[in-house]
């Protein structure tokens, strides 16, 4: 159980997806503009990145790896995440619209978001079973969320001040996000 | 022959996809702690690079258009699984540095942009000239910025010693938080001293709103439009 909770905690704070392992660094920086889409973006995330992890797992442990098709892993997961958005998608359009409208386009933009393969691959990694790759997704997609979200709350103040004008655009984005990292990094201290 | 060294002079200095059109992120920011590992991963994603667009240009015609993307994904999943067998084969060290980057590069927006923007409407031996151009653009400016993390944060330049022994190095600038800092740093001196107008505008559209095929395909659009002063001033919805 403790190391169950372990798993959540270190994919949201400790191993940051986005801060600690530059996944879904396009989203993160595109979308952060405005703090409603990045609350919609993150939760879609998290409703993707666990189903997703979910599939992949049982796919690696039923079918790829007792065929021995180990290498293929790379091009199934891809292959799966994208057909996994499509059909979220129209589940959702059909049986929820209210979610469907509030996750709006950020879900199609989910398959080209290397932190949902990028996670699958590792838990495959990691020797993950079923339950801690569920997990792993979940705790992961949490801390993307945090992360964007915050980043967006920093970029609202960030558009008043007076910005010298070399750091406009990204640059004082991306050292907004440097700072995040390092208070991030504080968490490695975090164990149980 | 002249129009082939221009896509070679448009992929490294001109479109340079990490610095002016801010592709590839990922891979940029986490892999580029050693100049060495800037290469590797660099001249991997070129490699991938080049073939899918040969692949890709060569399919042009078959591939219908409403599954086109599926499709350039399965091609470039090929590819990446057959470059990263060979890197575990030939190259373990470099195998072991780069880790899940990767078959990550099976997400690096620049191939799938290449893939959308380019290699689709063009020839092959054009589109290998592009793939080529592209993949040194990206390898430079991933050593470049593995350069500069690695002596600032280790002493060491491809791992020979460069800074006097009595100096610390700042440690901080191998660590995750150095990635952001350097590559906002190079981004800004590069605003600072110039090639603005265009690159300001793509610039703030950073990451495109993560959908990165769609945004490759924006930039060469706006490329094409006659007047290069405001380009992607009306698509893309830049407005902050």
């Amino acid at each position: 159980m403790k190391s169950l909770i372990m798993i959540i905690i270190g994919g949201a704070l400790i191993n940051n997806v986005v801060l600690n392992q530059f996944l879904g660094i396009c989203s993160f920086l595109g979308v952060s503009k405005q703090m409603k889409a990045s609350a919609s973006l993150g939760a879609a995330v998290i409703f993707v990145m666990t189903i997703a992890s979910a599939v992949a797992s049982l796919l690696y442990d039923f079918v790829l790896a007792p065929l021995g098709l180990d290498f293929m892993k790379t091009i199934v997961f891809i292959l799966v995440i994208a057909a996994l958005v499509q059909i979220v998608e129209m589940f959702l359009k059909k049986t929820a619209p209210a979610i469907y409208k509030a996750l709006g386009i950020y879900l199609p933009l989910i398959t080209t978001n290397c932190a949902v393969l990028g996670v699958a691959l590792t838990n495959v990694q990691d020797g993950y079973n079923f339950i801690q790759s569920v997990l792993s997704g979940f705790g992961t997609a949490v801390g993307y969320t945090l992360a964007i979200v915050l980043l967006a709350s920093i970029r609202s103040r960030i558009r008043e001040e007076d910005i010298p004008a070399p750091l406009r655009g990204a640059p004082i984005v991306l050292i907004s996000a440097a700072l995040m990292s390092i208070a991030f990094m504080g968490f490695s201290g975090l164990s149980f | 022959m002249n129009k082939y060294f221009e896509r070679l002079y448009n992929g490294v200095v001109k479109e340079n996809p990490t610095l002016i059109l801010m592709l590839g992120m990922c891979p940029t920011l986490a892999v580029s702690t050693r100049a060495m590992n800037g290469i590797g991963m660099g001249l991997s994603t070129t490699a991938v690079l080049i073939l899918s667009n040969v692949v890709i240009s060569l399919l042009r015609k078959l591939i219908p258009d409403e599954v086109r993307l599926p499709a350039y994904i399965v091609v470039v999943a090929s590819l990446v699984t057959v470059t990263e067998l060979l890197i575990e084969a030939y190259l373990p060290s470099l195998y072991d540095a780069l880790g899940i980057y990767i078959p990550l590069i099976v997400v690096n927006c620049i191939i799938l942009g290449r893939a959308e923007a380019y290699a689709n409407k063009h020839t092959p031996g054009l589109s290998l000239m592009d793939g080529l151009g592209m993949g040194l653009g990206f390898t430079l400016a991933l050593t470049l910025a593995g350069l500069i993390r690695e002596v600032l944060g280790n002493g060491t330049a491809f791992g020979a010693q460069v800074l006097p022994a009595g100096l610390e190095p700042i440690g901080i600038f191998v660590q995750p938080p150095g990635a952001f800092l350097v590559i906002a740093f190079i981004i800004a001196v590069m605003n600072a001293i110039g090639i603005k107008t265009r690159q300001r505008k793509l610039v703030e559209e950073v990451g495109c709103d993560g959908n990165c095929a769609g945004c490759a395909s924006r930039c060469e659009k706006a490329e094409e439009e006659p007047a290069p002063a405001q380009p992607t001033a009306t698509e893309g919805g830049s407005a902050e």
